[in-house]
This record gives structure tokens, C-alpha cells and sequence, in this order.
């Protein structure tokens, strides 16, 4: 238990070993240790913003969702008023199409009904002619009374 | 008492007591043989037993540190990285509760003298006789493995601590302010004439209260290492004193070993906490 020169070597040494544990060992294990904490930091704040995100783009979603639906059932109602309005149009068509068949026919009849009026005429004055021949069973100028049962027969 | 049954038992405690010094004897430098011719040599000479395993031990401290350190990444710690950072993150914690200055150098030595002094300390759980019996074969006659129970171990380290005390005491206060500091507390006054005559019993007081930090604090440590010393070296005695009172010796060995666990901890944290409170004082500009 004497004070010597041990005192003097064991101050020496322990500066020495601050010195070192500065210079080599506290600076490198603190600097990680506050990387560290960083980076969970960081981790945690990523993980916070990725979930406000996750709930964000589900209340998009459902938004947009809704907006599709909603679009859906414009286009379905308007398909429906054009289909209608096809049928419509097409009704129409038709019944102008069945007006105009009728038109023609009835045009076409009463074409064939004169014509046979003028052929039954013809046949009238032709017969009429006949029988007047037959009756009078004489030579008349044929020519004439041509003419005359032609007026006549115009009158029918 | 390994083996050398011819002592007595104060001479075996004696034994136990006595660094194995280098110094100038009679026949000039050499080993001294026993603890006169230690105490003879005086102040010129060295402890070479309490030095070299205080620097060994400051040297594992240094490499293992060091080690974990160069692999220290902010990825996932493991194994011997964590045991550092909890340690770390121990005394980093510490130094922020009771110093509030800028200072750098204030953890890392912090660090230093906790690891460093708790593995001084450490070496009090090895039985006392092992190491001594084995270096006895190679020659060396005295060795006493515990370097904290070494005052001029303690004491070497109390007395940076004051180094570094009256350094920044001067470096963040100035001279004047120092001085002031010791000159004008506790007992101040008004008037300059009754404020002089207080100058003479301020400075005492202060001068005895600065003093008493480096030396309470290496007394403190080697007053606690070496009790404990001195009652493992006593159990030890007992093994020399037939079965039954080395049985109960053993036992009385395992349970202080176990107590002492606490107070090697104890001693190294308050040696640590009591530097930081004093350099955190010294840093306190009033």
C-alpha cells in the first residue's frame, strides 16, 4: 500500500483509454444506435402514411364505385329511352310503309276497275253494235254508226 | 492456503496484501522480496501486478468495445452488439440525467470508467489463491490480481478526474471566475469589508471541499475493493482448518462472492456517477 510511480502510470493509461474509447468505440456505436432509432422512426411514420393511404384509396374506391354505378344506370336508362325511340320510329315506319302499300293497292284497284269499266264498255259497244247489226240486219255504213255507239257507249 | 502450510496466518494475509513491486533495492533494480523492501523503495518505483492487469484489463475493455463498435450498423443487433448498445445506451442515459453541459468527452469517459473499473473489480470474484499458486511456478512471488484494491490505482484515476476538474472549471469559468467561485461562497456579504474578512474562511472551506472530491472518490472505491478482499482472503483461511470448516468456508465464499456481485457493480456505477456530477458541476457557471 504505497503511493509510486503506479499512480502516475494508471492516470496516464486512463486518459489514454478515454482517449480511445472517443475517439474509436462512443462515436461509431452512438452514431448507429441514432441511425437506428432514425430509420424506425422513419418506419413507423411510413407505415402511419401507408395505412392514411390505404384508407384514402378505399374511400376512393368506394367512390368511384358508386360514380360507376351511377354512370351504369344513366347509360342503362338511356339505352332503354333509345330503344324505345327505335321502336318507335320503327312503328311509325311501318305503319307509314302499310299506308303506302294500301295507297299503291287501292290505286292499283281502281286502275283495274277502270280499266274494266273501259273494257266492259268496249265489250258493251261492240255487243251493242252486234245486236243492232243482227237486228237490223241491213248495210249501215259501219263507220258511222261506229261512231255513234262509241258517244253511246261513253255516256255508260 | 495452497499449499504453503508453513505460514501463519498474518503472514498469509500479508502475503495477500504486498504488490509485486519494481523499484531500486539495496542490490539496485529488481523485485522487492517483501513488503518492507516495497515499502522502502518509495515513491520510484512501480506495482507492476495492480498496473498490468489494470492496463490488460483497460486493453480488453478497448478491443471488445472497439470490436462490437466496428460492427455496429443501424440494421438488427445482435448478440454481443446489443449487450454494448445496452450498456451504452445505460451510460448515455446517465449522463444526460445529471450533466447538462456540451461536452463530448463527458460519455465516452463515462463509459470508460464504468466497464474499465467494474472489470477491475471483477477480478475479486476469482478465489484469491488461484492465480497467485499458478504464478508461483513461474517465479513471481507476490501478485495481487485486483487492481482497485490498489490505492494507486484509484487514486491515479481520482486524481485525472481532478485534473480534468480544475480544467474546465477554469476553461468554462476563468481564472477569475474560479477563484471567485472559491473565494466568495458560501458565506458572502454586502459590504466589501465584512465580504473580505469572509475571503480567509471561504477559501478553506472551498479548498477542503475541492480536495475532498478526487480523494473520497479513489478512497471510496479502494476502501470498498479492499474490505472485500481482505474477507475473501479471510474464507480462504478457512480452507486450511479441516473438512468441516472448509465446507463451511465454501459456503461463506459462494454467498460473499454472490453479495459482492452487487457491490463490484455498485462501486463501479457510483465512481462513474460521482465523475459526471463533478464535472457537471464544474461546467455550472454562476
Amino acid at each position: 500500500m504505497n503511493i509510486n510511480l503506479t499512480l502516475i502510470g494508471q492516470l496516464i493509461s486512463f486518459l489514454f483509454f478515454i482517449w480511445f474509447c472517443k475517439q474509436f468505440v462512443w462515436t461509431a456505436i452512438i452514431g448507429a444506435m441514432e441511425e437506428r432509432q432514425k430509420k424506425i422512426a422513419d418506419g413507423l411514420d411510413a407505415a402511419d402514411r401507408a395505412s392514411r393511404d390505404l384508407e384514402l384509396a378505399q374511400e376512393k374506391a368506394v367512390a368511384q364505385l358508386k360514380e360507376a354505378k351511377q354512370a351504369a344506370a344513366a347509360v342503362i336508362e338511356q339505352a332503354n329511352k333509345r330503344a324505345n325511340q327505335i321502336v318507335d320510329e320503327a312503328k311509325g315506319l311501318a305503319r307509314a310503309e302499310g299506308d303506302r302499300l294500301k295507297v299503291a293497292a287501292q290505286a292499283e284497284i281502281e286502275q283495274e276497275v277502270n280499266r274494266a269499266k273501259e273494257e266492259l264498255r268496249h265489250s258493251v259497244a261492240t255487243l251493242a253494235l252486234a245486236g243492232a247489226e243482227k237486228i237490223l240486219q241491213a248495210n249501215i255504213d259501219e263507220s258511222v254508226n261506229r261512231k255513234l255507239v262509241d258517244n253511246l257507249a261513253a255516256q255508260l | 492456503m495452497a499449499g504453503e502450510t508453513q505460514q501463519t496466518g498474518s503472514e498469509y494475509i500479508q502475503h495477500h496484501l504486498t504488490n509485486l513491486t519494481f523499484g531500486q533495492t539495496d542490490h539496485g533494480w529488481g523485485f522487492a522480496h517483501n513488503a518492507q523492501e516495497a515499502a522502502e523503495m518509495g515513491f520510484m518505483a512501480v506495482n507492476v501486478d495492480s498496473l498490468c492487469w489494470s492496463i490488460g484489463l483497460g486493453l480488453v475493455f478497448s478491443l471488445l468495445f472497439r470490436w462490437a463498435a466496428k460492427r455496429a450498423t443501424s440494421g438488427i443487433p445482435t448478440g454481443f452488439q446489443n449487450f454494448v448498445e445496452m450498456i451504452v445506451e445505460f451510460v448515455d442515459g446517465t449522463v444526460k440525467d445529471s450533466f447538462h453541459g456540451r461536452n463530448p468527452w463527458i460519455a465516452p469517459m463515462a463509459l470508460t470508467i464504468f466497464v474499465w473499473v467494474f472489470l477491475m473489480n471483477l477480478m475479486d470474484l476469482i478465489p484469491v489463491d488461484v492465480i497467485p499458486y499458478l504464478l508461483s511456478f513461474a517465479g513471481v512471488h507476490f501478485q495481487k490480481i485486483v487492481p482497485s484494491t490498489d490505492p494507486n490505482i484509484t487514486l491515479g484515476m481520482a486524481l485525472a478526474v481532478f485534473g480534468m476538474i480544475l480544467y474546465y472549471s477554469i476553461k468554462v469559468k476563468g481564472i477569475g471566475g474560479f477563484v471567485g467561485e472559491l473565494a466568495l461562497q458560501p458565506f458572502g456579504a454586502k459590504n466589501p469589508v465584512i465580504q473580505a474578512a469572509f475571503i480567509p474562511i471561504n477559501l478553506t472551506l472551498e479548498i477542503v471541499g475541492l480536495l475532498a472530491k478526487p480523494f473520497s472518490l479513489g478512497l471510496r472505491l479502494f476502501g470498498n475493493m479492499y474490505a472485500g478482499e481482505m474477507i475473501f482472503i479471510l474464507i480462504a483461511m478457512m480452507y486450511g482448518g479441516g473438512l468441516l470448516l472448509g465446507a463451511f468456508g465454501g459456503v461463506l465464499q459462494l454467498g460473499w462472492a454472490i453479495f459482492h456481485i452487487l457491490i463490484i457493480t455498485l462501486q463501479a456505477f457510483i465512481f462513474m456517477v460521482l465523475t459526471v456530477v463533478y464535472l457537471s458541476m464544474a461546467h455550472e457557471d454562476h
